[in-house]
Order: C-alpha cells, then structure tokens, then sequence
C-alpha cells in the first residue's frame, strides 16, 4: 500500500513516517464505469487518490438527470468534505470509466491527524492546495476564458 | 506592402462561428509561411484584419486561414464563397520557436479559436516527430460545439504518438471528454515538465490562466511560448497600433516568450 501512495502526485515528497499512517487507513478499489461514487447529503467517509480513470463531479438536477459539472483524472484526488464537519458530501460523482483509486478512510485518518497534529498539518495543506486550483478553476469558468 | 489578391478555392465551416478559408494567389505566386505566422486579410469594402495562417507549413500552393466571425471584417471573411476574392499582405510576425523544443517534451494549449494558429505546429512537429519527446495537445472549449478541428483532432489522437485531450466548460448529452477549464487538462500530462516546451494560444485571459498552469507544474517562464493579439494596421512597425510596451507584437510578436511580457499582460492601459 505504501508503493502505491508513494506514486501518486498528492502524497509526493512525504516522510516515511507519515506515509505509513496514512497507509494504513488506505485500501485500493476498482469502481466500474457507471457507478455513482458519491451521494449529495451521504455522510463523508474518505476521500480518494485516482490512480487511473475518470470521474465526473456534479449535481442530479431535476428534468436533467446528472449534470456534470466537471471531471477528474489519474493524479487527481475526489472529496474533502470527510475534514470538515458536518462531514457530508455536497456533491454527487460517478464514474466515467473505470476507476483504480486509493480509498483513505475519513474516520481512520481523523482518529490519527488527533493523535498527530504532524500528519493533520500535512494533510491540510494539501487539501488546502487542491481548493485552492479548484477556486482558480471556477474562477476560470467565470470570467469565460475563451470569450475574446 | 500591397495587398495580393487571392481567390478563394474552398470554404470550409468549422464549429463555434468559425470558418476557414482555403485560398490561392490569383497570380499564381504561393508565399512560405513559418508557423505562428499571420496574414492581413482584407474583406473588399470592409476592412482588414491579421489573422494567422492555420495550414501545413509544407503544403505549398494553398493558404488556410481560420476565422471566427466576431465583427464587420471577419463576418465579411467568413461570408466569402469559392470564386470570390479578397486582397493578403504577409506572411508576417515572429513565428513559433518550434526548433527550440527539440529533443524536449512539449505542451500544446489551446483554447477557443487558439487551436488554430497552433495547428501549423501540430503539423510539423508530427512531420519531424522523431524530434520531440512526448508531445500533448490540450485543447478547451466552452461547448463541445464549439471546439475546432473536431474530426482532425480524432485522427491525431488514434495515431498514437501524440496525447491529444479534450476538454469543454459546459457538458453536454453525448460528450464523453473532459468538462472543465483548458488547464484542468494539465494532471493528466506526464513527464518531467521542468524540460518541457510549452506553446499557449487563445484569448489573452485563457493565455494568463494557461501559462501560470504550465509554471505551477514547473515549467520555466522563458519556456512558455505565446502568441499576442492586438489591434494592427500596417503589420510592418509603421503606425504604432499594436505597441505593446517596448514591442511592437505585428514585428516582435505575435509569438513571445512568456517571461518577456507577463509583466505587462494584463495591464489595463498596454
Ligand atoms: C496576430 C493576430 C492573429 C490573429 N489570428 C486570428 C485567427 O487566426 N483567427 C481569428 O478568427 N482571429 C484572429 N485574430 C483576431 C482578429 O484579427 C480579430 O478578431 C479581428 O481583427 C476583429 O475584426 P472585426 O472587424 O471582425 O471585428 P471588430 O468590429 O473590430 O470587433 C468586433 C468584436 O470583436 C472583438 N474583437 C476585436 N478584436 C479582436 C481580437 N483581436 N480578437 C477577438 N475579438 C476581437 C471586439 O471587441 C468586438 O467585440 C488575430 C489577431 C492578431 C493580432
Ligand atoms: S501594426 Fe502598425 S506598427 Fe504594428
């Protein structure tokens, strides 16, 4: 498991010490294409490392069905909502393909991040980074960047 | 310089309001073009505007241009039908630096009508492929109607030796590529960005978003490669429309180096 989180960009350049608690409250899992990986309102268990695949984020918007707001890919990590309370989701994923990723369960990660204000300090930080390209994003799609 | 007079042979129309125009020189006279290079088309009556060219740089005989029809010269342009003529002045400007991302691996971004000054590129770095390292297109669009080149951009993909990924801002039913902005494409490149070339083009605000992307993955400012848009006239460094700060982008432009002109991209009164 540990390999594993090693190759993926969010767990760069961490400490062995550190990669070890996060291993173990890691699993792998394979999601087939089609499967909804995320309910808005379901509690916020984990998050997830993709390894391979894509997933589309968005909203089941009455009349339409799902709408996608925005996909993510290998390198990419799905779902912050499990650091914060109320620890819910407040958006719905599915699986565009089929999906390789590193499951981290939530609980597990809290219960340790308590334990070691180290490890919750890395693991904010990251997390602070992802939000922090995803607002530039939804800054992007704002301002319409192919709008001359 | 005077204008030539070119005939057009065929119109194609694109996605998105975009049309491109296959012309030849009535004089029979074909003119070499560098990639990145632009031409000042003008719609008799109407006015002249530049507009890069957005053919193969090694297909002599044919000028392809790229329109989108945004005002009174480009709707004139783009309302131009086979048999009908209109007056070029060019090649002009500084082209890509295509040479100096040799032996390196390169990111193409492309976003709205950007994809076609970069097609030239696509073209010759695929004709000198043994030349480059892992080459990747990353192209944005707001609708997956809107996106250009639809049918060439599937062809590049199934070749094989080029990453080719896509992307619009708004899905719709049907669209199985990416939805997001242009730079959320970036993670899926692989790769060691710090020795990559990346060449950016499209409206100036995508080229801002799209070049600090490219930095934030490692890639050094001098290794960005863009091309301006400003308003031109003569496109000889004749009558100053097109000063930007020190430069004058129809002569020092349209392609630059990022780390020369970010300080003043973005810069309400340049
Ligand atoms: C070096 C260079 C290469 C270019 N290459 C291409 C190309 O390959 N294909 C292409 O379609 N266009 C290209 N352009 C942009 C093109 O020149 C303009 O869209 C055109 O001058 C607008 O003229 P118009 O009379 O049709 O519109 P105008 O009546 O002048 O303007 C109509 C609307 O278009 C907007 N507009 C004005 N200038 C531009 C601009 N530069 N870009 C976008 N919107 C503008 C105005 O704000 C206005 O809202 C290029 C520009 C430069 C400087
Ligand atoms: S367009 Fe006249 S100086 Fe550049």
């Amino acid at each position: 498991m540990r390999e594993l989180l090693v190759e993926h960009p969010f767990f760069a350049d961490l400490d062995s010490e550190t990669l070890d608690l996060l291993a173990g409250c890691a699993r792998n899992e394979r999601i087939g294409a089609g499967a909804r990986i995320l309910h808005e309102g379901d509690p916020a268990n984990s998050f997830y490392a993709i390894r391979e695949g894509k997933i589309a984020l968005g909203s089941y918007v009455p009349g339409r069905g799902f709408t996608t707001v925005s996909t993510i890919g290998a390198g990419e990590v799905l779902g912050w909502s499990w650091l914060f309370p109320p620890y819910k989701w407040h958006f719905d994923a599915e699986a565009r393909e089929d999906v390789s990723a590193l499951s981290l369960d939530g609980a597990c990660l809290r219960a340790k991040c308590d334990a070691d204000p180290k490890l919750g300090y890395h693991l904010s930080q990251r997390f602070a980074k992802v939000m922090e390209a995803r607002l530039g994003i939804t800054l992007a799609l704002l301002v319409d960047i192919y709008h001359s | 310089m005077i204008p030539r007079v070119h005939r057009v042979r065929e119109r194609i129309q694109e996605q998105g309001d975009s049309v491109t125009l296959v012309i030849e020189p009535t004089d029979g006279e074909w003119k070499p073009f560098e990639s990145g290079q632009f031409n000042m088309l003008w719609a008799f009556g109407v006015g002249e505007v530049p507009i890069s060219i957005s053919g193969d740089p090694s297909e002599p005989g044919r000028v392809y241009h790229t329109i989108h029809d945004v005002g009174a010269a480009t709707h004139a342009l783009c309302s131009l039908t086979p048999g009908e003529e209109l007056g070029v002045r060019g090649p002009f400007g500084r082209p890509w630096d295509v040479n100096a991302a040799k032996g390196r691996d390169v990111v193409l971004l492309a976003g709205g009508i950007g994809l076609a000054p970069l097609r030239p590129v696509v073209y010759e770095m695929l004709a000198r492929r043994a030349e480059f390292g892992h080459i990747a297109l990353l192209v944005g669009a707001r609708t997956p109607g809107d996106l250009l080149f639809p049918d060439e951009l599937k062809a590049w993909r199934e070749r094989g030796d080029i990453q080719v990924e896509t992307t619009v801002d708004r899905y719709e039913l049907g669209w199985s590529g990416h939805v997001g902005v242009v730079t959320t494409l970036m993670p899926l490149v692989a790769g060691d960005m710090a020795q990559t070339m990346g060449f950016v083009c499209g409206p100036e605000i995508m080229m801002r978003f799209g070049a600090r992307s490219l930095m934030d993955r490692g890639v050094s400012e001098d290794d960005i490669q863009v091309s301006l848009e400003r308003n031109m006239q003569c496109a000889v460094e004749q009558c100053g429309h097109c000063q930007f700060g020190e430069f004058f982008v129809c002569s020092d432009g349209p392609v630059f180096r990022w780390g020369r002109v970010a300080p003043m991209v973005g810069v309400r009164e340049l």
